[in-house]
């Protein structure tokens, strides 16, 4: 209770939060709020680039369709992105993390060393010439962040492993015979699994921020799917006039992921009372 | 302080080697068939076979690397697809650029972070201290390409004050090359029309690409400044009626800037990244605009070689940062 109450106090946080969920809820029903679901796929040559209007709250794009119900529906695919790569990365990266902290030996070292190799080129270059090598779609587009992603969670665990296995209780309970299992999956893991959880919320957002990297270079999703990077790159053609066109979706990416990233500052502020001090 | 450059360098070799490792696998391992990647889609298949004798790939995975190895130390990277050029020239060519670009952004973002971050530090928990800490949140938020075409909307087609696209106007004679940096190339040259329209071109994308970089450096500034106002000699000081201000910019600052440095550092590696996008949106002659053509033209031997070369500055610049650390910190040369 006491950190619920602390976290009802951080009011940038609870924005974070209520924006995270706004944008969970409107994904799931996507279908219901959109105005013109069926425009993912149709076009209404007739009505091409329209300003926003009260029919169109954010405009026409240049194949008539409805940008308002699109950034609806690009929501869904925003967070399938970014649930699936940061999930497949955490399920990856933390028993990784484990192993190479708990374990000495070649195991372990090699573990580390394949991590630190991933680490060595910027996220972003490596998601790149990996999707490059793939056919571009929303799956080559996942694979590529998940395969960047995952170290990140590898280090983390890893160090939290490193600096649990010199305490006490877990000689304890090597002295009584518990297996590395145990002790890693019901001992060291529950310990540190909150520096995990914040990584993965700012993750989130970061993965949102990446895939519409890749969908605006079209390494990611295909036309005609409502996603927002994609609409932005094809925006490009039809400015200045349309301004909407690439405006809103941006918005949309821009208030998802600082979203995500609100929460998982009041969330690390929380979780690491190191930093509460310098609150 | 020979000892512990020459130690810091040490640790840098495992983590190129790594690099190549993975570049190797990326390209070897990861495709079904390597030569056919490197040929292009509308290679024959006889010039896949050429390919694949060439590059060695029915020799043995371990034999490959060497050959590999021996590729990479003599920058032979192959010829562009995309420009039938030399990899490594059109590189060379191309490096100045986006050199100038990150170099500026990197100016702008600690010229306005470090100020911005210690002003929260003194206000802390005050508004100017809120209104950051949003703005920080918000400043890496911002999806870098969107923000570029909103600019360019705004001030390039709207209201005109900067060029929309480009490093130079295309009336003007280029000086000739000395750096490859077209500020100082100007200079060097007398050219203070083209060091003008130069410096006009600049702005836009320095100013996306330092946005991310801005939030970072305030943010890391804050934290280290609130850090060291808590220590016993800001107290004393005080306590002696030494003018705030003064304490402040002087000695506090001085102080605190140490995990910002580090940023600063290893920002210039997600810097060069994120020219990637910028560079495509402003049509800037860098390599990240070449690596988008790259991708786009499925060029694999740029990309390869864009993806060291990223990874090389990476390291050097990490371990830049800590030699910087060791001269500001005699304590941590004794660690290594």
């Amino acid at each position: 209770m006491l950190v619920l109450k602390k976290f009802a106090k951080d009011k940038p946080a609870v924005l974070g939060l209520v924006v995270v969920l706004v944008v969970v809820l409107v994904a799931v029903f996507a279908s219901y709020l959109a105005p013109y679901p069926g425009d993912v796929s149709a076009s209404h040559l007739l009505r091409r680039l329209k300003a926003p209007s009260w029919a169109h709250p954010f405009g026409t794009d240049n194949l008539g369709r409805d940008i308002f119900s699109r950034v609806i529906l690009g929501a869904r695919g925003a967070l399938t992105i970014a649930v699936m790569v940061v999930g497949t990365s955490m399920l990856i990266g933390v028993p990784l993390g484990l192993i190479g902290g708990y374990y000495q030996g070649w195991g372990a070292e090699t573990i580390m060393r394949v991590t630190d190799m991933f680490l060595a080129v910027p996220q972003l270059i490596l998601a790149l010439a990996l999707a490059q090598l793939m056919t571009p779609s929303l799956e080559s587009a996942m694979l590529a962040l998940t395969l960047t992603y995952w170290p990140f969670f590898t280090r983390i665990v890893y160090a939290e492993t490193r600096r649990l296995k010199a305490a006490l209780f877990i000689d304890a309970l090597q002295c009584i015979g518990a297996s590395g299992a145990r002790i890693l999956f019901l001992h060291i893991l529950p310990n540190c699994i909150s520096p995990v959880i914040v990584r993965a919320t700012i993750g989130m957002g970061f993965t949102i921020l990446v895939a519409a990297v890749l969908g605006f270079l079209g390494m990611g999703a295909t036309p005609p799917d409502p996603d927002w990077g994609l609409a932005i790159s094809e925006s490009r053609q039809y400015l200045p006039e349309a301004w909407w066109f690439s405006t809103f979706p941006g918005l949309a990416i821009f208030l998802t992921v600082l979203g995500f990233n609100l929460l998982g500052d009041g969330l690390r502020d929380i979780v690491d009372p190191r930093l509460r001090r310098s609150r | 302080m020979l000892r512990f450059i020459l130690r810091r360098a040490l640790l840098a070799i495992p983590s190129l080697f790594g690099l190549l490792v993975l570049t190797f696998f990326m390209i070897r391992v990861v495709p079904a068939d390597p030569a056919a990647a490197l040929a292009g889609e509308n290679a024959t298949p006889a010039q896949v076979a050429e390919i694949r004798k060439q590059y060695g790939f029915d020799r043995p995975l371990h034999e490959q690397f060497v050959v590999y190895l021996g590729q990479v130390a003599r920058f032979e990277f192959g010829e562009s697809a995309y420009s039938r050029r030399p990899v490594a020239l059109d590189i060379k060519q191309r490096l100045p650029a986006t050199l100038e670009l990150t170099v500026s952004a990197l100016l702008i973002a600690t010229l306005l972070g470090i100020p911005l971050g210690t002003v929260a530090a003194v206000y802390h928990n005050r508004w100017p201290d809120t209104l950051l800490r949003v703005l920080s949140v918000a400043g890496v938020a911002v999806a870098a390409f969107w923000f570029a075409i909103e600019l360019q909307l705004l001030f390039a087609m709207d209201l005109g004050w900067f060029p929309l696209r480009g490093r130079m106007s295309s009336g003007l004679s280029a000086p000739p090359t000395a750096t490859g940096f077209l500020l100082l190339d100007s200079l060097i040259a007398g050219r203070l029309d083209v060091f003008r329209d130069a410096l006009h071109h600049l702005v836009l994308p320095a100013m996306t690409l330092s946005l991310g970089g801005i939030a970072t450096i305030a943010r890391f500034t804050r934290a280290g400044v609130l850090d060291t106002l808590q220590k016993d000699f800001v107290l004393y000081e005080r306590a002696q009626g030494f003018p705030s201000r003064a304490l402040i910019w002087q000695f506090v600052l001085k102080n605190s800037v140490v995990a910002a440095i580090t940023q600063i550092g290893l920002l210039f590696g997600s810097l060069i990244a994120g020219a990637v996008v910028v560079e495509t949106i402003f049509d800037w002659p860098g390599i990240g605009f070449y690596t988008v053509q790259a991708i786009l033209t499925a060029d694999y031997k740029v990309m390869l070689a864009v993806t060291l070369l990223i990874g090389v500055i990476y390291a050097a610049v990490n371990i830049l940062v800590d030699l910087v650390h060791g001269l500001i910190d005699p304590r941590l040369r004794e660690q290594l």
